[in-house]
């Protein structure tokens, strides 16, 4: 990822837009947050390395004017989705792209350092050195990266304004993305209920991963909380913490972008990302369609053909 | 009132499981990757080496409980009348809490006073509360984002536990605070602790020590005014919030919440549940109108009631104990403590941000 080029990008685009969408320090090494440039005073303070995992498009329908915003890969899809959903205008929107080698796993880095707090964290080539009180570990950035980037097929945005870096091909060339979803599928429905139930027991419906989502568009009207209708029960029982993250992905179906916000938001850890990854793999086996790849594409749900080519259940046998 | 007892750290799996034969005990175990308080069971895997990502407070004031359970009957005499019947039984067993962290004590202690000092004692937290001992584990580290010293807290703190676990060789110190916590030590898995309060005494005061290094002695300084009611400061601090509620409801101080009927045709239950102030529906009125419509202005919210609003009602004591967990746990890594500190400062902004 390279900082010096995209400074130099932000610093071109900063005059004609409101804001700059990027990343600059949090709390931690590992802890980058986004922040709003509005001067350029601040594109010093700019930061981009593996460990920039907010997918900042899901910034952008809030935003009034027009926004430039730094995008990874998987992000530039959702900048996509967005401005076929209408839920943004193009025009309004200055895309900076950063060709993305993967982003960490803040979750694996921790296990791997023993949950140890950071004092510091450098990325070197292929290597992410973390510094603790007991000294220094080096990992190697492919064990520490998120599961999604294991099988990413688009390290380099699909769509920008500014390209951060020189394209690079996906490295998982030939990998299948649905693998892990085919092999959780061929357990018994008993073994996948059992899963979920235990998975969802410790959910307490902060709804961190409805609102990290850049494609959860129903903001205040969420059927999770809404009381007129009264849709869901406040309950914090396993089948309504269940039912929650049902439609969640039911929602998202022809529409995830496979970000993965869903599931680093939660403060849980729970493996919400595998049930939109679920309905997008199905979405793919029956429309054919992956979500935020081309502007032209229709959304499968935005549209309607009177005979499906793979749904039979119109046609007279 | 001090008992000192030594646990061996072998025979830690034996004291709770004796300890369980009496009372429901909650303990930080591991799952996954994520260590929570549950309920213990023989094959938990009791983790005391960091911080519990959300507090124990659900043990005292659940996510959601039920107030009572209604059902609605024809007057057997007049059939035009409708009989409502109620049932709002409270049981609640003997509870154990064993190996929170001072801030989680501390936590509970704010809580108590939000359901107890009030025209209307609440007599379902209180009837927990009263049921519930704390044990709680000297911190030997500081995690990242803790700043419990900062806000008066500290990682040997012991007011509000009942009794007080300090790691020494090869085991805890436990010491009782309180006749609760001395009766839970009545135990004959423990051996007598005095060889090794010095040791305690050391470690408590060095795991001090730690912590002020790390996050600056008690601050008293008041929140300036003028910052407070600044609304740019509240869309600067606000910018990158999503708006969601892990904050609320991994914080160990938080309590405010929701009710609902949940009616079935017939019969139904009164739903008490935990409700966070960084939700849009939070102050929606019956009208349609938000007072706190802007992320912004919630967010104001949530800090100033635990660093203004609460001390103004409850002798200055500041609502937050300083764990950390809202920084942890956050998507976005807010942090509570940068923007305290930048109220304090009367700076104007929240530049003081790394």
């Amino acid at each position: 990822m390279n900082l010096e080029k995209l400074k130099e990008i932000v610093r071109t685009v900063l005059p004609s837009v409101d804001v700059v969408v990027g990343y600059k320090k949090g709390f931690d090494a590992l802890h980058p947050v986004p922040c709003f440039l509005t001067s350029p005073e601040e594109i010093d303070a700019l930061v981009l390395n593996p460990a920039c995992v907010h997918n900042l498009a899901a910034y952008l329908p809030s935003l009034k004017n027009k926004a430039a915003v730094v995008v990874k890969g998987c992000d530039s899809r959702t900048v996509v989705q967005l401005a076929q959903e209408g839920l943004i205008k193009r025009e309004n929107v200055v895309v900076i792209g950063v060709p993305c080698q993967g982003t960490v796993s803040v979750r694996k880095v921790l296990s791997a350092i023993n949950h140890q707090p950071v004092i510091g964290a450098s990325f070197e080539n292929d290597t992410l050195v973390v510094k603790t009180k007991k000294g220094e570990t080096r990992l190697a950035l492919h064990d520490v990266l998120s599961d999604k980037c294991l099988t990413c097929r688009y390290p380099t945005p699909v769509l920008s304004d500014h390209l951060a870096g020189e394209q690079i091909e996906p490295k998982t060339a030939g990998k299948e993305a649905y693998q892990d979803i085919r092999d959780f599928d061929a357990r018994s429905l008993e073994e996948r209920r059992a899963y979920w139930l235990k998975e969802f027991d410790r959910c307490i419906r902060c709804y961190a991963c409805r609102n990290a989502c850049p494609l959860c568009v129903c903001r205040e009207s969420c059927i999770a909380e809404t009381r007129d209708p009264h849709w869901m029960s406040q309950r914090a029982t396993q089948n309504e913490k269940m039912m929650f993250h049902m439609i969640h992905a039911i929602h998202l179906a022809g529409r995830c972008t496979e970000c993965g916000e869903c599931e680093r938001a939660c403060p849980m850890g729970i493996p919400v990302a595998k049930l939109k990854k679920k309905i997008n793999m199905e979405m793919k086996e029956l429309f054919g369609y992956e979500p935020g790849i081309s502007m032209d594409d229709k959304p499968p749900m935005y549209t309607f053909k009177v005979e499906e080519e793979k749904i039979e259940e119109h046609k007279i046998r | 009132m001090k008992k000192a007892r030594y646990l061996k750290k072998q025979k830690e799996k034996e004291f709770i499981a004796a300890l369980g034969a009496k009372a429901r005990v909650y303990a930080p175990c591991l799952e996954d990757e994520a260590v929570l308080f549950k309920p213990a069971e023989p094959d938990s895997t009791i983790c005391l080496s960091r911080p519990a990502v959300s507090s124990p407070k659900s043990v005292i004031y659940p996510q959601s409980e039920t107030l009572f359970s209604f059902r609605f009957k024809k007057d057997a005499e007049d059939k035009r009348r409708t009989l409502v019947e109620l049932d709002d039984t409270i049981e609640v067993p003997d509870t154990i809490i064993f190996g929170a962290r001072p801030c989680d004590a501390r936590g509970i202690a704010i809580i108590d006073r939000a359901f107890s000092k009030t025209d209307t004692p609440d007599p379902y937290y209180l009837a927990r509360r009263e049921k519930t001992t704390i044990v709680t584990l000297t911190c030997p580290e500081p995690s990242s984002g803790c700043f419990c010293t900062w806000v008066g807290c500290g990682p040997a703190e012991t007011s509000n536990s009942d009794v007080m676990m300090t790691e020494v060789e090869d085991g805890y110190l436990m010491e009782a605070l309180t006749e609760k916590g001395e009766a839970l030590l009545e135990s004959p898995i423990l051996e007598d602790g005095t060889p090794y309060e010095a040791q305690a005494r050391e470690a408590q005061k060095a795991a001090h020590e730690r912590m002020v290094k790390e996050a600056g002695e008690t601050d008293t300084t008041p929140v300036d005014p003028e910052t407070f009611d600044s609304q740019a400061f509240w869309e600067k601090a606000a910018e990158r919030c999503l708006g969601c509620g892990a904050c609320t409801y991994l914080c160990p101080t938080c309590y405010c919440f929701n009710i609902t009927d949940e009616t079935v045709v017939d019969k139904g239950e009164r739903i008490r549940s935990w409700d966070a102030c960084m939700f849009h529906h939070f102050t929606l009125e019956a009208s349609g109108h938000n007072p706190r419509a802007a992320k912004a202005l919630r967010l104001k919210n949530r800090i100033g009631h635990k660093f203004l609003y609460y001390g103004e009602k409850y002798d200055g004591i500041i609502a937050c104990s300083g764990c950390g967990r809202c920084i942890r746990g956050c998507p976005v890594s807010m942090e509570i403590s940068t923007i305290a500190s930048a109220l304090k400062k009367n700076s104007g902004t929240v530049s003081g941000e790394q």
